[in-house]
């Protein structure tokens, strides 16, 4: 028994070496040499940085494009997701609001038009992305406030959609704050 | 064993058995069955109920919680009847066997060599008497003094007679067996209420009756499952409990009664007793339960070739005469020398040839006036003297070359070849010569018993080897173990050697059976993982045996195999069933306890029973009456079919896996709409 | 054809594609056979050197049991008093506290017992010191360990009596240096290029387009998400596991996280059949597991992709499927097969929340768990099976007519008597600690604890009871998802559930090895035509049915009050 603990302490330590030090900073060695060095990718505007490439942000302001909800905030020093049960009265009003929020500000939409990412948190509250439907109802409203032509931000939805993987696997989806700063640079 | 009786349930026997359900309810003998004893806690707390809910509320009507209540208690009496009716035709089988040594007076020499007589129940081990021409035998022993012919019907069934001496293999005689000829001096072997029959009946009566291996382990896995309702059941209180659901004890004690495996736990000993009592039934007496459980794993079968593969003698089936003797003056001379003879050896010669020959070949003169010589160890021959003088001698072909060439004759190449022949292709060679003079040869043949090729094929579908065990020269052996289709032969056998074979096989992990009946077999059958001793065997073979034949039939440990094999067969499908059956309960329990506070779980009642009261009711009562329905299956066993493992699984899972599932929808919803009319 | 869908089966079959000729590796490595990476020997022999370990000490079942337990017994006692003084000690840049003591037993249990149940957050509960040398390191130990279990349990089997079964250290740093450091490796390096980071710096802070001051935390993390998917460990950096950008960037990253955490639970399946030399029966094994799998996943799938018919009813299209809790880039195809191999392989990292998802998901998932072999755990999901296998053999034995036999032992009343407490166990734990949780969540909702019972459901009625139950579940299946709603930092969940994983892990290892030690040690019996095949066709429906059977009649009545309850109210609403 006293062998067996007295091995284990060494064999504990040994594999700390290997698997905590070692390990980890040959990763973090590669890792320099990505797109974010290791860091997360970040996205700058006018030399600033105004995101992560893959963190969603929060949009309120209707001259943008909205995420989708975010049960913390778009708070990425945390992350969660709300949940809620499917069956959750509580949960059903709250998509509801949301669902009469955003006929509010596309008072030509109905309801049915509505996809149900557009009224459902995501799984992280950090979700950089919306689904194509989710972009294209809201694509007259953005027109609208920014008074550009439908017809320019159709494109830019088009040009801004993340295809399936090698055009097979999985969904497509637009990532929203790179939408949104095309749509800035647009403006300019 | 003239008493059998093939009917399952006769009143005589259900009356003890009724009798013995109610005795059996004292705990301290339903505690060995677990589940069961479960089920009697349960009983008990419903009779507390009912009684509760005379004057109080909350727990459902009176009514309703006394009808919960007998259902259980009939449970209850269900399980302990199937137990009792297996003891019950048990004991009774074995009592018929009994009754007969019972009673019979015994003539008991004492020591001052006076005969008195006294009862059969009053001897002991030890003593000795006398029995004459008419005499029942009162009790097993060992005859240790004089010759006896001795009628074995009243055991075996078998009305030919046998002949039992002192010393030697034959010397066993059995109680209520008769003398039919001359005098024997008997000392009684075994005491009162020892004997092999006393020992079984012990066995069957439960006193005694110790759980098998794997009846121990199947009660572990069953008790598991009891266990896990236990803790569903009562979980099942806070949950219902969060859910705003009250639950009734009725409704909670149902579910759990319901689930757990009444059904193979109400019948598993009644299996086990019936096991030994199929096993009875075809004359053979276990000593335990296990040698039964054993008898279903046998790998490999050790059989005597002569009595079990062949019937005891051979037969002539050719005469070979040597060059330039005319064959039908070979085949008079054989015809001639084995007239006085009365072996079956000589009787088949006469047959044989007496088909061959032309009617009226051989003159009434001819055969007067001969004299017999008769066989003996020392000269391995036998023949006539003919009133002419010549001398005709038949014998081993070595004996007779002997013979031959001692008279200054030669032995011709032709026939030495035959011999050679005769003997490879598993026939025994006779040599006959005429005055010294070799004149041909006799062959004699092994008769292969009828259809007992066919058991071996069945048994090795089983899986079971069989062994052919003959003294046989290997190249005789070999012949007659193709042509028998065994799979493996021991030839020249020494009685060391079955022993040798046996530690081979079981040193490869293997279960062998074997039969005997001398005393030197006994080591053997002590070391077979299944010894059978035939009844007439000597005491020293019964004692080292797990299980004595009756009937002496070697071909019984085919039976027996099965009759395992059945056993197991019988417990496993049963534990199917009955937990299969609890898918259906569920369907019928679950929803009718939340369906008040939940209604939506109405979805889950896809038999559609009336009510919830109903549906617990009914669920109840079929967990009940199924336990009545399967006693004459659990009695009778599930039938064996040698077609391999996997086929037999995929049938019994087909018959009693889905059918466990679907039999209980079908029933409860029937009695579902009975109980609807009243509910 | 559908691209969700497409992405599913791409998945599987490139699963399948590594994981037949890595089981065939395995088996090769553990053998001490040949294989390619026996240039990796001399690092093994200073390993074993520094550690004072002779690789060749042959050990019993008993010895075995001893070595591992008392290792796991170190990182336990090791872990407890780091996390706890975890602010004390050096890489915590953002300056995380210590964890309170019975959070502390709890994550160190989770850990240790390679379920990963987390009642902290990531990004706030953990230092990179923590992160690395507690949690990391335990993804890779604790999976090990798991794996040489499973390997002494082979050895039992490979010849045909034999008491020695090898030596523990030496499956357990092979398992290691041979498959989980390598593969590690290959799926970090993956990840660090798909936007994982894996530098230490600490949170960074950034004026968002729209203007709001947003903090990011970061970390090493690649590393650890690689191990924590091939060691089925589940345990991630952030708080949200894989829905996570950081954590799982892209569909891409999604199919290689979901693809390394199911190669190795089935390639210790293949691997069982070439070591023990009947591959067939391996085989038969691994189809009831993927037939299993497959009747979990499409009704999850299907249940996922019908959408929440609760918000249908609202009038909202549900074209794109159930959405709470997703995150657009993997869709709820995608979210929904990981929830079903999470669940049914004891990772029990998520990509979406599972708290979220439609009523019949979550009874799949609770199913997956309660089942626990279909796959399982890293080297534990074979052990698992194995006592279903005992009890299918016992009952399909006695029905042909033999005293019951496995691989050429016969099954007796020790063998069955260690396997029925096993599945004795599981019932046991889950429902006894769903019902303890229910009565004090009824009953003491007031108790003055970190969250007061009666604040503990985000959920009301049927789904909450479904997360109580869930949380129980995984707690025993070594799962470590969660209905996370449930407030589960407080003293009662982080004792109960600390307890239940305990024994929920060393239990069912110590149950199968004493099993397969004493069947190993047992006379071997050739086989006859009278022997019953466990590689047939016939046996494995046996088999199916012994699991199906033994779980439904233990849950069902849990169940029906959970996500059935749940599924047939939300149904009636649609009328």
């Amino acid at each position: 028994m006293k062998k067996y603990i007295l091995q284990s302490i060494r064999l504990t330590l040994v594999l700390m070496v290997l698997l905590c030090i070692l390990y980890p900073l040959t990763l973090a060695f590669a890792g320099k040499f990505s797109k974010g060095e290791g860091s997360g990718e970040k996205v700058t505007k006018n030399g600033k940085t105004v995101g992560y490439a893959l963190i969603g942000q929060s949009f309120t302001n209707p001259e943008y494009f909205w995420g989708r909800p975010s049960a913390v905030g778009y708070n990425a020093a945390g992350s969660g997701g709300s949940n809620k049960g499917p069956s959750n009265p509580d949960y059903l009003q709250q998509v509801s609001d949301r669902v009469d929020t955003l006929l509010k500000y596309h008072p030509y939409l109905k309801k049915s038009q509505i996809p149900s990412d557009m009224v459902t948190a995501s799984g992280s509250g950090l979700d950089p992305n919306i689904s194509l439907e989710g972009a294209k109802i809201q694509i007259k409203r953005v027109a609208e406030y920014r008074k550009l032509d439908k017809k320019q931000v159709e494109k830019l939805v088009e040009e801004n959609t993340e295809k399936p993987l090698l055009g097979l696997f999985g969904p497509s989806a637009l990532n929203v704050l790179k939408l949104n700063l095309a749509l800035d640079e647009l403006k300019r | 064993m003239k008493s059998q009786s093939n009917k399952l349930f006769e009143p005589a026997l259900v009356q003890t058995a009724l009798k013995q359900s109610f005795v059996k309810l004292d705990p301290r003998v339903m505690i060995k069955n677990p589940v069961m004893f479960t089920v009697e806690i349960g009983t008990l707390v419903m009779a507390y109920v009912t009684f509760y809910s005379i004057s109080n509320t909350g727990q459902g009507s009176a009514l309703y919680n006394f009808f919960i209540f007998l259902v259980l208690f009939l449970t209850l009496l269900f399980a302990n009847f199937a137990e009792a009716i297996a003891e019950a035709r048990g004991k009774a089988q074995a009592d018929s066997l009994r009754k007969t040594r019972e009673e019979t007076p015994a003539k008991l020499i004492l020591a001052d060599g006076t005969i008195k007589q006294v009862s059969s129940s009053q001897i002991k081990k030890g003593d000795i008497f006398i029995c004459e021409t008419g005499d029942t035998i009162p009790t097993d022993g060992e005859i240790v003094e004089g010759i006896a012919t001795i009628d074995e019907s009243a055991i075996t069934g078998e009305s030919a007679p046998v002949i039992r001496e002192a010393g030697g293999d034959k010397s066993s005689v059995t109680g209520g067996t008769k003398v039919l000829s001359d005098e024997i001096k008997v000392m009684v072997s075994t005491s009162l209420g020892e004997s092999f029959l006393d020992k079984m009946i012990a066995l069957v009566e439960g006193a005694s009756r110790q759980k098998t291996p794997n009846e121990i382990a199947l009660t572990i896995l069953l008790a598991s499952f009891t266990l896990v309702f236990i803790i569903v059941c009562i979980t099942l209180k806070p949950f219902a409990d969060y859910a705003n659901t009250p639950i009734t004890i009725a409704a909670l004690i149902s579910l759990f009664v319901c689930l757990i495996p009444t059904t193979i736990g109400g019948l598993l000993s009644a299996i086990g007793i019936a096991g030994m009592d199929r096993a009875l039934r075809a004359n053979v007496i276990t000593k335990s339960g296990k040698a039964v459980e054993t008898a279903g794993d046998i790998d490999v079968l050790l059989l005597d070739k002569t009595g079990t593969i062949t019937i005891g003698n051979r037969k002539a089936t050719q005469f070979y005469p040597s060059k330039g003797i005319p064959r039908e003056v070979f085949i008079k001379l054989c015809l001639l020398s084995s007239i006085p003879d009365d072996t079956p050896e000589g009787k088949s010669i006469v047959e044989l040839a007496n088909q061959l020959l032309p009617i009226g070949a051989v003159s009434s003169s001819e055969k007067e006036g001969m004299d017999f010589i008769k066989f003996t160890a020392e000269t391995r021959s036998s023949g006539v003297k003919l009133s002419n003088g010549n001398q005709i001698l038949k014998g081993a072909s070595d004996a007779m070359r002997n013979i031959t060439q001692k008279a200054g004759f030669n032995f011709p190449e032709d026939t030495a070849e035959e011999v050679k022949k005769i003997s490879s292709n598993g026939g025994t060679p006779l040599v006959v010569t005429e005055n010294a003079v070799v004149m041909g040869v006799i062959e004699l043949q092994d008769i292969i018993k009828p259809g007992i090729s066919e058991r071996f094929e069945r048994l090795r579908k089983m899986g079971v080897k069989t062994v052919m065990v003959t003294g046989d020269n290997p190249l005789t052996a070999k012949f007659i173990a193709e042509k028998a289709g065994v799979d493996d032969f021991i030839a020249e056998a020494k009685p060391e050697d079955k022993m040798n074979y046996i530690k081979a096989e079981q040193q490869q992990g293997k279960l062998v059976a074997m039969m005997g009946d001398g005393t030197n077999d006994a080591p053997a059958l002590a070391q077979a993982d299944v010894g059978v001793a035939m009844n007439s065997g000597t005491q020293a073979a019964k004692e080292a045996g797990n299980m004595v034949d009756l009937d002496n039939d070697p071909t019984k440990l085919i039976e027996i195999v099965e009759i395992g094999k059945q056993l197991l067969i019988t417990r496993g499908t049963l534990t199917t069933f009955s937990i299969a059956n609890d898918v259906a309960k569920y369907f019928a329990i679950v929803p009718a306890l939340f369906i008040a506070s939940i209604p939506a779980l109405q979805s889950l009642n896809i038999m559609g029973l009336n009510s919830p009261e109903s549906a617990i009711l009914s669920a109840v009562i079929f967990n009940a009456i199924i336990i009545p329905i399967l006693i004459p299956l659990a009695l009778k066993g599930v039938a064996y079919k040698p077609i391999g493992a996997t086929a037999l699984l995929r049938q019994n899972l087909l018959i009693y896996g889905i059918g466990g599932v679907v039999a209980p929808f079908i029933g409860i919803k029937l009695i579902d709409l009975v109980v609807g009319l009243f509910i | 054809m559908n691209t969700e869908l497409l992405g599913i089966i791409a998945s599987f079959a490139i699963t399948l594609v590594i994981a037949v000729p890595l089981g065939k590796y395995l088996a090769n490595v553990f053998a001490g056979e040949k294989t390619w990476t026996d240039f990796l020997k001399p690092f093994e022999s200073i390993i074993y050197k520094l550690s004072g370990i002779n690789p060749k000490e042959q050990m019993t079942w008993k010895q075995h049991l001893k070595a591992m337990l008392t290792i796991n017994s170190v990182w336990l006692v090791y872990g407890f008093f780091v996390l706890m003084y975890q602010d004390k000690l050096p890489l915590n840049p953002d300056g995380n506290a210590g964890m309170s003591p019975d959070l502390s037993f709890n994550t160190i249990i989770s850990f240790v017992v390679n379920c990963n149940l987390q009642h902290y957050s990531g990004e706030s509960g953990l230092t990179y010191f923590t992160q690395q040398f507690v949690i990391m390191f335990l993804h890779f130990t604790s999976a090990a360990t798991g794996i040489a279990a499973a390997v002494v349990f082979f050895k039992a089997f490979r010849d045909k009596t034999t008491t020695t079964l090898g030596n523990f250290w030496e499956f357990f740093v092979k398992s290691i240096t041979r498959l989980l450091l390598p593969l590690s490796l290959i799926v970090g390096l993956i990840l660090a290029f798909n936007g994982t980071p894996t530098s230490y710096e600490g949170k960074d802070q950034f004026i968002s387009l729209q203007g709001d001051t947003v903090n990011v935390s970061r970390g090493p993390a690649a590393g650890m998400i690689a191990v924590k998917h091939l060691g089925t460990n589940g345990g991630g950096w952030f708080g949200v596991n894989s829905a996570h950008p950081l954590e799982n960037p892209s569909y891409l990253t999604n199919m290689v996280e979901v693809i390394s955490q199911m190669i190795i639970p089935i390639a210790m399946v293949l691997a069982f059949g070439y070591f023990i030399r009947k591959r067939k029966f391996a085989w038969t094994i691994f189809g009831v597991m993927t037939i299993g799998m497959f009747m979990l996943l499409i009704p999850t799938i299907m249940s996922e992709l019908g959408g929440n018919p609760a918000i249908e009813k609202l009038g909202i299209s549900q074209t794109i499927g159930a959405m709470e809790g997703k995150e657009v880039r993997f869709g709820p195809a995608a979210s929904a097969y990981w929830s079903t191999v999470t669940t049914i392989i004891s990772t029990g990292s998520v990509n979406s929340m599972h708290d979220s998802g439609m009523p019949l998901s979550g009874l799949w998932q609770l199913l997956g768990m309660m089942i626990n072999s279909f796959y399982g755990g890293c080297g534990v999901g074979i052990l698992n099976y194995f006592i279903y296998l005992i009890i299918a053999v016992f009952i399909s034995g006695l029905m042909v007519g033999r005293t019951p036999e496995f691989l050429g032992h016969k099954v007796e009343a020790r063998e069955v008597k260690i396997a029925a407490i096993i599945t004795l166990l599981s019932p046991l734990l889950i429902l006894a600690g769903t019902a303890i949780a229910s009565f004090v969540f009824g009953s003491y909702g007031d108790a003055d604890w970190a969250v007061k019972p009666a604040n503990w459901l985000n959920n009301p009625s049927f789904h909450g009871f479904s997360e109580m139950l869930y949380e129980m579940t995984s707690s025993n299946a070594n799962n470590g998802s969660g209905f996370e709603g449930l407030g589960d930092n407080n003293i009662f969940w982080n004792i109960s559930t600390g307890i239940v994983l305990f024994l929920g892990r060393f239990l069912p290892i110590i149950g199968p090895i004493a099993i397969a030690g004493l069947l190993g040690a047992k006379k071997y019996i050739p086989a006859s035509a009278g022997t019953l095949k466990t590689d047939t066709k016939t046996f494995a429906l046996m088999t199916f049915a012994v699991i199906l059977v033994l779980n439904a009649l233990s849950y069902f009545p849990a169940l029906a009050l959970g996500p059935l309850a749940e599924y047939f109210t939300m149904i009636g609403l649609r009328e």
